[in-house]
C-alpha cells in the first residue's frame, strides 16, 4: 500500500512537471469594455504565434510555450491584479499592453527581477536600460513616432512656417509626444497647436471646429479606442484632407478608419512593423493553428494591423528567449535569463526570413545601454475601397539629436528619485 | 459682421446640435426614473445593445455564433441575407421589448417595495448583464451602422452663410453636421410623440398616473407590471435611437455605453423627472461648454467640456435643486 502510495505521488509530482518546465508567457488581455475591439486582435496575434511555436517546432529550444491569459479591461488596477496573481507561475516577460498598466509595474517587476515588454507604448524614457534595468520598450516607442512623423513630412516638402495640430487623447499617453513635437517645432521652425480630447474621445465637435478655423497643414494625431474612430468621422465631416492627417501607431488599425468608410482614404498612420498578411509565417499560422482548431480567437483577425503587432510582440519574445537559452546553455530559462536575452537580442533580416516575415520589421540590436532599439519608423496609407493599409514609407531613422536628451533627462529624474544607481557598469 | 462673433454663432449651433445627441440619450433616463423612482444605470448600455442588435439582424448575422463555433466545432458566422434598415429597425424594437418583458419578470418584479439604492443597484448589474450578453451575441469588433443616415458638413448651409464674412476670406460658412441635422428633427419628433403620448393614450395616462402615485394608481386597476413593461420598452426604443445616432458617428463599439456620461449633467440641470427638461437640459449643456470651450479653451489648456457641463449643472443646482423643470419635493414631518 504504501509502495503504491508512494508511486502515485511521483506519478503526480511528474505529470505536474511539464506544466511547471513551460515558458510561460503571460498576456495582459482585455477581450471585453470599451477598449475590446483593439485587444482582441493583439491578443490574438500573441496566442496564435506562441501556439504555432508548439504545433510546428516543439515549442523554444525544445521546450513548450504557454501563454497566461489575464483580462485586464485596460484597467490599470485589474492589470496590476493579473500581474500579481500571474507573476508566480514561472512569468518570464510582461506586456502590459496599456501605458497606465506598464507605469504601475516598472517598480514592481523590476523588484521581483521580472522583465516587461512595452513595444511601442509605455514610459518613452526606459529605452535608458542603465535606469530601467527590467524595462525594454524597443523597437520604437512614442517619441520616436512624433519623430517620425515630422521627418516624414520634411521628406514630403519644407515646414519651416507650416501649422501643425496634435490631437490627442488627453491621459499621459496622449501627452507623451508633446515635448518632443515642441522642441522639433523650434528646431524646425513650424508652429503647433494642441487640441486635447477628453476619455473616451466620442464628442469632438469644438477641437475639429478649431481645425476647421486655423487650417493646420498637417493634424497629427494620439489617439485610443473610440476616439480615434470620432477624429477620422469628424475629419471627413469637415473635409479636412486624409492625406494630410497622420496617426500615431495606435491610431492606424482597420478599427480606425472603417465607420468612416470611402471618406477615410488617404488616412496616414505610423507603424514601427509590416501590414498585411503577404508573409510566409501567416500560412503557417493557417496550418497549424486555426485549421487545427487551435487559434485563439475566431481566425478572422489574421493579418489585420493589431493582429501583426500582437504577432510581432510574441516573436521578438520567443526570439529573446532563444537568446537567453543560448546565453545559459539551458532551455529551462528563468525571467532573470529572459531578461539578458532580451538585452541581448539581435534582429537582422536574415532572422526574420527564416520565421516566415521577411521585411516585417527593422533590422536592430538591443544593448545595455538602449533598450529601446533603432526607433526606426515607417509610414502607412489607408486604402478604403480596397480596405487595406499600404507601406508607403520604408523604416526611417528618428532624430535621436532631439530625442535622446529627452530620454536622458528624463530617466535621469526617475533615477535620482528612486535612488537607482546605473546598471551598465 | 467680426470674425471671431461669427465663429461664436457657429459653435453655438453646434453645441445646439451637440445638445440634441445629449438629449437623446437624457430621455432613457428620464422616461424610467419618472414611472418607477428607478435611476437606470444600463441606460447607456441598452443604447449599446440596441444598436448592436439592429447591426446584427441588418447584416444577417448569427447570434452567439462564437459560442456555438466553439461548442460544436462548426463554422458559422451569417445567415447569408441582409435585412432592409427599416425592417431590421421594427425587429430591434421587438428585442427591445422582450428585454424589457424579461428585466421586468426576471429583476424588479421580485424587487417590488425595495429601497431605491437597491434597484439602483440592480440596473448597476443589469447593465454589466446587458454588456456581456451583447459581447456574447453579437461580438466585441466595431461595426458599420449603415441605415442611410447623411453624413458629413452640409455644403449648402456652408455656401448659403459664407455672404456673412462680407469678403472675410477666414470665415467661410457656417458649419453644420447633416447627421445631427437629422438627430435634431428625430429628438423634436420623439419629444412630441412621447408628450402626445403620455396626454392623449389610455396607456400614457396610466403611466402618468403610475408616475403620480403608485398606490393610488393600483387602486384604480392600473397594473404596475405592465406600465413598467410600457416604459422600460419606450426606453429602449429611445435607446435605440441614440445608439444609431451616435453609432453612425463611431460605428458600433462597445464605448457607446459610456454615453451616459454626457446624459449626467443633462439630467442634474433638466431634472430627473420631465422630458421637455433633458432637451432644454441637454440644450443648455451642449450650448454651454462649447462656448466655454470656444472662449477660454485656450487659455486653460483645453479638453474643458467634460468637467465643465457638471460645473454647469451644479451652478444650476445651487438655485434649483430639483433641476429645472424637476419636481419640487416637498417633505413635511
Amino acid at each position: 500500500m504504501k509502495m503504491k502510495l508512494g508511486t502515485m505521488a511521483v506519478a503526480a509530482v511528474m505529470a505536474a512537471s511539464p506544466v511547471m518546465a513551460d515558458l510561460v508567457f503571460p498576456s495582459l488581455s482585455y477581450r471585453t469594455g470599451p477598449y475590446a475591439a483593439g485587444g482582441i486582435p493583439f491578443a490574438d496575434g500573441y496566442a496564435d504565434y506562441m501556439n504555432l511555436l508548439n504545433a510546428r517546432d516543439g515549442g523554444i529550444g525544445g521546450v513548450m510555450t504557454n501563454v497566461l491569459e489575464c483580462e485586464t479591461g485596460y484597467n490599470t488596477e485589474k492589470g496590476v491584479e493579473c500581474y500579481e496573481s500571474t507573476k508566480g507561475q514561472g512569468a518570464l516577460v510582461y506586456q502590459p499592453l496599456s501605458t497606465g498598466i506598464t507605469y504601475q509595474l516598472i517598480p514592481k517587476a523590476t523588484a521581483d527581477g521580472i522583465p516587461i515588454h512595452s513595444m511601442g507604448y509605455g514610459r518613452t524614457s526606459a529605452a535608458n536600460g542603465d535606469v530601467f534595468s527590467n524595462v525594454f520598450n524597443y523597437p520604437a516607442n512614442y517619441w520616436n513616432g512624433a519623430s517620425g512623423a515630422i521627418n516624414y513630412l520634411m521628406s514630403q516638402g519644407d515646414i519651416a512656417g507650416k501649422k501643425i495640430a496634435l490631437v490627442y487623447h488627453n491621459s499621459a499617453y496622449g501627452k507623451e509626444p508633446i515635448r518632443t513635437l515642441e522642441e522639433l517645432a523650434e528646431k524646425h521652425g513650424f508652429e503647433l497647436t494642441l487640441l486635447p480630447v477628453d476619455h473616451p474621445g466620442q464628442e469632438q465637435k469644438s477641437q475639429w471646429l478649431q481645425i476647421r478655423r486655423e487650417k493646420p497643414d498637417n493634424v497629427i494625431m494620439y489617439g485610443w479606442g473610440v476616439m480615434n474612430q470620432v477624429a477620422v468621422q469628424e475629419a471627413a465631416n469637415i473635409r479636412y484632407p486624409m492625406e494630410d492627417f497622420i496617426g500615431i501607431w495606435w491610431s492606424g488599425s482597420e478599427n480606425d478608419v472603417l465607420p468612416a468608410g470611402e471618406k477615410a482614404d488617404g488616412y496616414k498612420a505610423l507603424t514601427f512593423h509590416g501590414v498585411g498578411d503577404d508573409f510566409p509565417v501567416f500560412a503557417d499560422i493557417q496550418k497549424h493553428v486555426v485549421d487545427a482548431g487551435n487559434a485563439a480567437g475566431a481566425g478572422d483577425q489574421i493579418g489585420t494591423v493589431l493582429y501583426n503587432r500582437g504577432l510581432y510582440a510574441a516573436m521578438l519574445a520567443a526570439e529573446a528567449a532563444k537568446t537567453a537559452q543560448e546565453i545559459h546553455g539551458t532551455a529551462d530559462i528563468t525571467p532573470t535569463m529572459m531578461r539578458d536575452g532580451m538585452e541581448a537580442l539581435v534582429i537582422t533580416e536574415a532572422k526574420m526570413a527564416a520565421l516566415g516575415l521577411p521585411g516585417f520589421g527593422p533590422e536592430f540590436n538591443v544593448s545595455c545601454e538602449n533598450h529601446g532599439g533603432p526607433g526606426l519608423v515607417g509610414m502607412t496609407q489607408w486604402d478604403a475601397s480596397a480596405k487595406t493599409w499600404s507601406l508607403i514609407n520604408e523604416f526611417a531613422p528618428s532624430d535621436m539629436d532631439v530625442i535622446q536628451p529627452l530620454i536622458d533627462e528624463d530617466s535621469a529624474a526617475y533615477a535620482a528619485e528612486n535612488k537607482i544607481e546605473g546598471s551598465c557598469n | 459682421m467680426p470674425t471671431d462673433l461669427l465663429y461664436g454663432a457657429e459653435v453655438v449651433l453646434n453645441g445646439l446640435m451637440s445638445g440634441v445627441l445629449y438629449a437623446l440619450v437624457a430621455l432613457g433616463f428620464v422616461l424610467i426614473y419618472k414611472a418607477s423612482g428607478i435611476f437606470n444605470f444600463a441606460q447607456g448600455v441598452m443604447a449599446l445593445f440596441a444598436a448592436l442588435t439592429l447591426v446584427g439582424i441588418m447584416e444577417g448575422q448569427v447570434p452567439f455564433s462564437h459560442l456555438i463555433n466553439a461548442a460544436f466545432g462548426t463554422d458559422i458566422h451569417h445567415f447569408g441575407w441582409h435585412v432592409p434598415a427599416v425592417a431590421a429597425i421594427l425587429l430591434t424594437l421587438v428585442v427591445m421589448v422582450g428585454f424589457a418583458y424579461l428585466v421586468q419578470r426576471f429583476v424588479f418584479r421580485h424587487l417590488v417595495g425595495q429601497e431605491p439604492i437597491i434597484l439602483f443597484m440592480a440596473t448597476i448589474g443589469l447593465a454589466y448583464f446587458l454588456e456581456g450578453m451583447g459581447d456574447l451575441m453579437w461580438g466585441s469588433e466595431i461595426k458599420t451602422l449603415a441605415v442611410g443616415l447623411p453624413q458629413g458638413g452640409s455644403i449648402w448651409v456652408e455656401e448659403n452663410t459664407q455672404w456673412m464674412g462680407f469678403g472675410n476670406e477666414d470665415f467661410y460658412g457656417f458649419f453644420i453636421d447633416k447627421l445631427d441635422m437629422v438627430a435634431t428633427v428625430i429628438a423634436a419628433i420623439l419629444v412630441l410623440a412621447l408628450i402626445a403620448f403620455s396626454q392623449y393614450t389610455k396607456q400614457g395616462r396610466a403611466m402618468r398616473a403610475v408616475a403620480d402615485d403608485h398606490q393610488a394608481a393600483l387602486s384604480v386597476g392600473v397594473s404596475l407590471n405592465f406600465i413598467w413593461i410600457l416604459v422600460w420598452s419606450l426606453a429602449g426604443f429611445v435607446a435605440l435611437v441614440a445608439g444609431i445616432m451616435w453609432g453612425a458617428k463611431s460605428g458600433v463599439q462597445f464605448s457607446l455605453s459610456l454615453i451616459a456620461l454626457k446624459a449626467l449633467p443633462v439630467l442634474m440641470l433638466g431634472g430627473f423627472t420631465s422630458i421637455p427638461g433633458a432637451i432644454v437640459g441637454g440644450l443648455i449643456i451642449g450650448v454651454g461648454e462649447k462656448l466655454f470651450e470656444f472662449s477660454f479653451g485656450p487659455m486653460l489648456g483645453g479638453a474643458t467640456e467634460n468637467w465643465f457641463a457638471y460645473v454647469l449643472a451644479l451652478i444650476f443646482l445651487v438655485f434649483r435643486p430639483q433641476g429645472l423643470f424637476g419636481e419640487k419635493i416637498i417633505e413635511r414631518v
